[in-house]
């Protein structure tokens, strides 16, 4: 039984969703399903995913980091996973889960510079696009 | 490992301990001629009174052991005595620096010194002679051997304790600027170095909020499949955390070596010298080192595209 809802803000553009307790597999289903809501309904642009209060991460937690990632870049949502603690880390280099195609940052600061970064980033290559195509 | 096991083989003759005892100071003067005369006395290294000290004490343990306790065995306080005597007299020459043999041989030279006396006591009786001679070299025998277990133990503690103060010491997270730190590798690498250091380098990730770790392998002698895969491991777990990591120091030898094994580096950035990771680092956490006159000529012209390029290829790596 998960009795506390884990909290999905908005903050601009960004979904902030900061785990606060060790949750369980049904809690992390439960997440992801209300993330790719809210990327829907709110129209945000990236996601910033706060671990930095847990003290383990199993497998299953693992993969659907990875997987919520995924999910949310086809919606066009950049996702970073942010303070993953040394034991954390090394647990899942242990297991193999490398969280490949993750992004990761130290703290929600440096997470929200690299999503601005990128969110910049994809723009502008979107109007550089745009201009290749306007003449015709 | 011997015939005998009856006991009462194994025990002193109480004449002989009788001989001993009376003549214990002619014994000494006898044994400590050999010494003196003998070609591996090293009188640079002790002194005639510490020896005869040493000796004294030894001779007189030694009678004390072998008068009530079964020589085969060599167990009861008897023994612990002499051995803790022993153990004293061997650390004692170790600092003198004598070697393990020749404190052995010392030990061994006693029978020599004894044989007078006992064919004096056992003039009419040469089988008695005989067997008294034997045990009392069987004992004599284990004393010298207990030397080189104790010289042994010694040595494995103090190599244990070295290990011990080289781990400690071998791996310094060193803060370059801010938000780089490095981690100079020195040394060859095993599982629990490895593990210490992953763990160290991640705790001052954390705690430095550095945002590229670089990790300098210059002093590190080979790299095998087992140290390449240590790498690789520390390596994500740094991405994990959410800075970068470099891996400097490669040198021609190891990047040979890497291929030859067939070991995939490819998605770490590796550079060849430290001051090339330095000079990455920076680039990634978008900052440059300017020589002063160039910083005074044209300040914030160039700044903007530096910048701008330093940010591009920043969001490349990822």
């Amino acid at each position: 039984m998960s009795a506390l809802k884990v909290p999905i803000l908005k903050v601009g553009e960004v979904l902030l969703v900061s785990i606060q307790a060790d949750i369980d597999d049904r809690a992390v289903l439960e997440l992801q399903q209300r993330v790719l809501e809210q990327i829907e309904q709110t129209n945000a642009r990236s996601v910033l995913i706060d671990i930095s209060l847990l003290e383990m991460v199993d497998s299953f937690t693992g993969r659907m980091l990875s997987d919520i990632a995924s999910m949310a870049s086809i919606m066009d949502a950049a996702t970073v996973v942010v303070g993953i603690q040394p034991a954390v880390a090394i647990t899942l280099v242990e297991l193999g889960l490398e969280l490949k195609g993750v992004s990761t940052a130290l703290d929600v600061d440096d997470g929200l510079r690299i999503l601005r970064e990128r969110l910049k980033d994809k723009r502008r290559k979107r109007a550089v696009g745009a201009d290749e195509h306007a003449p015709a | 490992m011997t015939s005998d096991n009856n006991p009462s083989q194994a025990v002193i003759n109480p004449l002989t301990i009788k001989a001993l005892t009376e003549r214990e100071d002619a014994i000494l003067e006898a044994w400590m001629n050999n010494r003196v005369n003998s070609s591996d006395f090293r009188e640079t290294l002790i002194s005639g009174e510490e020896l005869r000290a040493d000796s004294q004490s030894f001779l007189r343990a030694f009678i004390m052991a072998i008068a009530n306790s079964n020589v085969e065995e060599m167990r009861g306080k008897e023994f612990n005595a002499i051995r803790r005597l022993l153990l004293e007299i061997s650390e004692a020459r170790a600092a003198q620096a004598f070697s393990p043999s020749e404190t052995a041989f010392y030990v061994f030279s006693l029978k020599e010194s004894l044989l007078p006396f006992l064919r004096d006591e056992y003039r009419d009786d040469p089988e008695t002679l005989l067997e008294e001679l034997n045990k009392l070299s069987k004992a004599l025998d284990k004393l010298g051997s207990f030397i080189f277990v104790t010289t042994i133990k010694n040595r494995e503690r103090v190599i244990r304790q070295q290990q011990q103060d080289m781990l400690e010491l071998s791996t310094p997270v060193v803060q370059i600027w801010d938000r780089i730190i490095c981690l100079p590798l020195i040394g060859a690498l095993d599982s629990r170095r490895t593990q210490l250091m992953m763990e160290r380098l991640l705790e001052r990730i954390v705690k430095t909020r550095a945002e590229v770790a670089i990790l300098d392998i210059t002093g590190v002698p080979t790299v095998d499949t087992q140290v390449a895969n240590y790498l690789i491991k520390t390596v994500t777990a740094v991405r994990l955390l959410g800075s970068t990591c470099i891996i400097t120091g490669v040198g021609p030898s190891i990047a040979q070596t890497i291929v030859h094994l067939g070991i995939d580096l490819s998605g770490i950035i590796t550079r060849n010298q430290l001051s090339d990771g330095i000079r990455q680092a920076f680039e990634m956490t978008r900052q440059r080192v300017v020589p002063i006159n160039a910083a005074d000529g044209e300040p914030s012209a160039e700044k903007g595209d530096t910048d701008e390029r330093a940010q591009s290829s920043y969001s490349e790596s990822w």
